[in-house]
């Protein structure tokens, strides 16, 4: 039961932030960022204003929908540069060993002893703001789990019958990861994508928050409730709605990853078999 | 002299729950082991040969569970007991020693602690008692040096040490019973050679009588005064071990023997093609209907694949479940 | 016709000289010895034309690492194997790929051995396309082929490892082994993994194709039962070194070396019950191994020249027995098996 639940609440909530994300300007009211009008500045949430406006008389509704693209944009796109990273260094660092293995190892441990946001923050301060520094910031300082377990699942997979049948078969080492190793190792990965997808959406907000990553106007929800900030008390619908969104998506991909373990974690399916 | 037998199973049925089904992954298991007596159970994966076991100890787990049926010790219901007095037999009565003595044994405790908790748990000594009859407990088992070995951790021991090690845990509180769930399968010949030799020698020397649980006909008929052949969750033929193999009366036992390639056999016979056994052993969820080796049998007939075979009483108290046994 | 000295006679398929694989252990930051595991040690193996040539030993006596020498996986630290008149050792080594194509190997663990996430068709094609074969047809052909082969049907070839039994996997193993039509097989234990009733199949089919298709096996196992219905002849190895080595008749019925009886006796046969125990202890710790003939400490047969001299170099009779054993002479001609 457990495991079916976390699935699909999960699932779903991730499906909806996706569908948001992807609709967004269909489903928002008005512009984003142009259509501000004073005379509706800080309306509560209403009929008209389903989550409110903000000091600009902008729809806090169809900011959040907007909103949505970019944080997903950011957190799908650092993930994935991320489990590339991963993967490549882990994967070669356990089937090569020797320095190689040493120099990653070194490296992994490097980025585990300092905080990613840290890190991020670092890169974030000598790019400036903007989109595409996020994502090389974000891209870039995650990958050392990914990079572990794609590590050690290689060591576990390299002993098996299969993987030394290819090579007496012939297989060159590129393809002996990419045909034999990889496919065994999606599992723990896209679980671990997965988790590390609702992190990247919590430090966009993070740095937004911070105003070095999206910078306003445009509406990211890390920036939505950085200029919420002094109004927190007078208007709290400013953070309320955009602090929801970051909580569900999170929440959402979190779940995913939990159901997506039960079913892809080998022991799980061998002892369905 | 005409006391109740040391076990005694009768008409033993365990079940296994997958999803919202049941299916009997053992049933009709019936046989007694006497005080002193060395018997064996041989059979394939999924046979149901280790589960039998395990219900005989009492640590059948979910989702495998008894279905039907009574196993006695003495006389005794083992079922019907309350918990304590179960570990209380399981400790003290019953031992068992398993497969891989690596995960049987507590890795962060060096393994005399690990006999002296016997002597503490179940014989009330005090831990510098304990501590002395471990160091006996391992001379027994022929461990070189056991006054040094008990500081040892399982790690630094050999395979074969980490057997002797658990047959001294095993013996260690004097039990009536030793449950043997093939206890040399991972060790290499020679090894084995030398721990059957010692369970053998200690088990006669003590009284204590054997469950032996293999796959391996020689080794079972090396051991065992009697022997029970199971197949697919039944026990097809149970004689004395002299003749089991020897005059097989079912045909699963004959193919068996003759599928093997005996030591001897080439130089005596010439290279003849092994008889096959044709097919696959059945999954516990698709027993075939009526006896559960029909598909596999030469001899099968109409009512082999509508009729499970009753169990027929063969001299000299052997019995077999085969509606054509020879 | 007179070959030339040193080069290798034409029925020899694969020669083994001298081979020998050390390896570095321990060592590292507290300064500890760095000591040399000698998992071979320098050892000699031919195998013919069509020859199946068992390889025995306890785990640990080094026959796998010379299995994965010969195949390429596991550089030596000397010797030289010779394959086919290819030399496979030192610069001159074959490619991966045409090394495939000479030797292959069957795994012990059916689970193990098969690539859960590919179905048997692609396990079997991949190294055709990978050896240069492109036509589909071609493919198709000699994938079903192969099945028949090992007696599986071409139209299981789309199914997953998973659902396929123990024995159908080890078929699948055996196919992989032989798509690329190599000339010898190396058979690591592979029926001991299976159930009983399964092993004569598997033994069985591995008898016929070496026949049909003209294989040679290196057969590795420690069920000596095995080894003496396939072998034609036998290598005995303990702790890195051939000890003992002939005729499968010789091996079986006049075994020369303790070890070699030892071996022989600890093997239960269903029909005869005897003590099965004639040696005492384990194998030693082959980093540091005993005094003397290697043997010695377990050795009943043992005397003084055993303790302090090592182990003599293999003396090879007329009739091609070898044996390496002080006493072998005084032991020879006692019957190897216990009488009924």
């Amino acid at each position: 039961m457990k495991l079916g639940a976390s699935l699909i609440i999960g699932g779903a909530l991730f499906a909806l932030a996706i569908f948001v994300g992807l609709f967004a300007p269909w489903l928002a009211h008005t512009d984003p960022v142009m259509d501000a009008n004073l005379i509706n500045a800080e309306e509560p949430p209403s009929w008209t204003w389903w989550f409110g406006t903000d000091a600009q008389g902008r729809d806090i509704y169809s900011r959040v929908v907007h909103g949505a693209r970019i944080s997903l944009t950011v957190g799908i796109v650092s993930q994935l540069v991320n489990s590339v990273i991963g993967v490549t260094l882990g994967l070669t660092a356990g089937y090569w060993g020797g320095w190689w293995d040493d120099f990653v190892n070194g490296l992994t441990n490097l980025m585990l002893a300092i905080p990613s946001l840290i890190f991020a923050l670092a890169i974030m301060a000598v790019l400036g703001p903007g989109l595409t520094s996020l994502l090389i910031a974000l891209g870039l300082t995650n990958w050392s789990f990914t990079c572990r377990i794609a590590r050690a699942s290689t060591l576990s997979l390299k002993s098996q019958g299969y993987v030394q049948a290819a090579r007496v078969l012939g297989y060159g080492d590129l393809r002996i990861m990419i045909t034999q190793l990889l496919p065994n190792m999606l599992g723990p990965i896209i679980v671990i994508g997965t988790l590390g997808m609702g992190g990247a959406v919590l430090a966009e907000a993070a740095l937004s928050f911070l105003g070095l990553g999206i910078r306003p106007p445009y509406p990211s929800w890390g920036s939505m409730l950085s200029e919420a900030r002094d109004q927190i008390t007078t208007a709290p619908w400013l953070s309320i709605f955009p602090g929801l969104a970051i909580f569900l998506t999170v929440l959402g991909l979190n779940l995913l990853g939990d159901g997506l373990r039960d079913i892809l974690d080998p022991q799980s399916r061998s002892r369905r078999t | 002299m005409t006391g109740p037998p040391l076990i005694e199973v009768e008409d033993l049925r365990i079940d296994l729950t997958v999803g919202p089904s049941r299916v009997a992954a053992v049933e009709g298991i019936s046989f007694r082991i006497d005080r002193g007596e060395t018997f064996g159970l041989v059979g394939e994966s999924g046979s149901g040969k280790s589960i039998t076991a395990l219900a005989l100890i009492g640590l059948l787990r979910q989702p495998l569970s008894i279905g039907a049926g009574a196993i006695r010790f003495e006389g005794r219901e083992i079922q019907g007991l309350p918990a304590a007095e179960q570990r209380t037999l399981r400790g003290n009565r019953i031992a068992m020693i398993f497969q891989e003595p690596m995960t049987a044994l507590n890795p962060v405790s060096p393994v005399g602690r690990q006999i002296a908790e016997m002597f503490v748990l179940h014989k009330g000594k005090n831990w510098r008692e304990a501590n002395r009859l471990a160091v006996e407990a391992l001379a027994s088992v022929r461990v070189p040096a056991p006054e040094r070995r008990v500081n040892d951790y399982p790690h630094q021991l050999s395979g074969g040490m980490r057997q002797r090690v658990m047959i001294a845990i095993a013996l260690a509180c004097g039990p009536d019973l030793l449950i043997a769930d093939e206890p040399t399968t991972a060790l290499d010949v020679t090894v084995q050679a030398e721990i059957i030799e010692l369970m053998r020698n200690l088990c006669a020397e003590r009284g204590t009588a054997i469950l032996m649980i293999s796959h391996d006909l020689g080794l079972v008929a090396n051991v065992c005064r009697r022997v029970a052949v199971m197949y697919a969750g039944r026990i097809v033929e149970e004689r004395g071990s002299a003749d089991i193999f020897r005059a097989c009366a079912h045909p699963y036992t004959q193919g068996l023997v003759d599928s093997l390639p005996r030591l001897g056999s080439r130089a005596a016979l010439g290279r003849t093609r092994l008889r096959e056994i044709a097919g696959v052993v059945p999954a516990i969820t698709n027993f075939p209907e009526g006896c559960r080796f029909n598909p596999r049998c030469a001899r099968a007939t109409d009512i082999c694949r509508t009729t499970a075979p009753e169990t027929t009483l063969l001299g000299a108290g052997g019995l077999v479940r085969c509606h054509h046994h020879a | 016709m007179h070959e030339p000295a040193g080069r290798p006679r034409d029925d020899v398929i694969l020669s083994v000289e001298d081979l020998a694989v050390h390896f570095p252990v321990g060592g590292g930051l507290l300064g500890g010895g760095r000591r040399l595991l000698r998992a071979v040690d320098g050892i000699d193996l031919e195998l013919k034309r069509g020859e199946c040539l068992g390889l025995v030993g306890e785990s640990g006596c080094g026959k796998s690492t010379v299995a994965l020498s010969i195949l390429g996986l596991q550089m030596p630290t000397r010797g030289r194997i010779v394959l086919d008149g290819q030399v496979v050792t030192g610069q001159q080594s074959l490619d991966r790929k045409a090394l495939a194509r000479i030797v292959q190997i069957v795994f012990q663990d059916p689970y193990a051995s098969l690539n859960p996430r590919q179905t048997v068709r692609r396990t079997l094609e991949a190294p055709l396309r990978l050896h240069g074969v492109t036509t589909q047809s071609e493919i198709e052909e000699r994938v079903a082929t192969m099945l028949r082969h090992v007696g599986l049907r071409p139209e299981q070839a789309d199914r997953y490892p998973h659902e396929f039994s123990g024995g159908q996997r080890q078929r699948i193993g055996i196919a992989r082994a032989l798509i690329l039509n190599p000339k010898i097989v190396i058979c690591d234990e592979p029926v001991s993994a299976l159930d009983v009733s399964i092993r004569a199949q598997i033994i069985n089919l591995l008898l016929e194709l070496k026949e049909t298709l003209g294989l040679s096996y290196i057969m590795i196992s420690h069920d000596l039962g095995v080894v003496e219905h396939m072998s034609d002849r036998v290598a005995v190895m303990y702790l890195g070194r051939i000890v003992e080595t002939g005729h499968w008749r010789e091996i079986f019925e006049r075994p020369a070396h303790p070890y070699t009886r030892t071996l022989i006796a600890a093997i239960p046969d269903p029909l005869r019950r005897v003590p099965l125990a004639t040696t005492k202890g384990e194998l030693p710790n082959p980093l540091s191994p005993p005094d003397g003939c290697a043997f010695s400490p377990r050795c009943r047969y043992a005397e003084n020249v055993c303790h302090r001299e090592p182990m003599p170099p293999l003396e090879t009779r007329p009739d091609g027995h070898a044996v390496r054993c002080w006493r072998a002479n005084e032991i020879a001609g006692q019957p190897a098996l216990p009488s009924n």
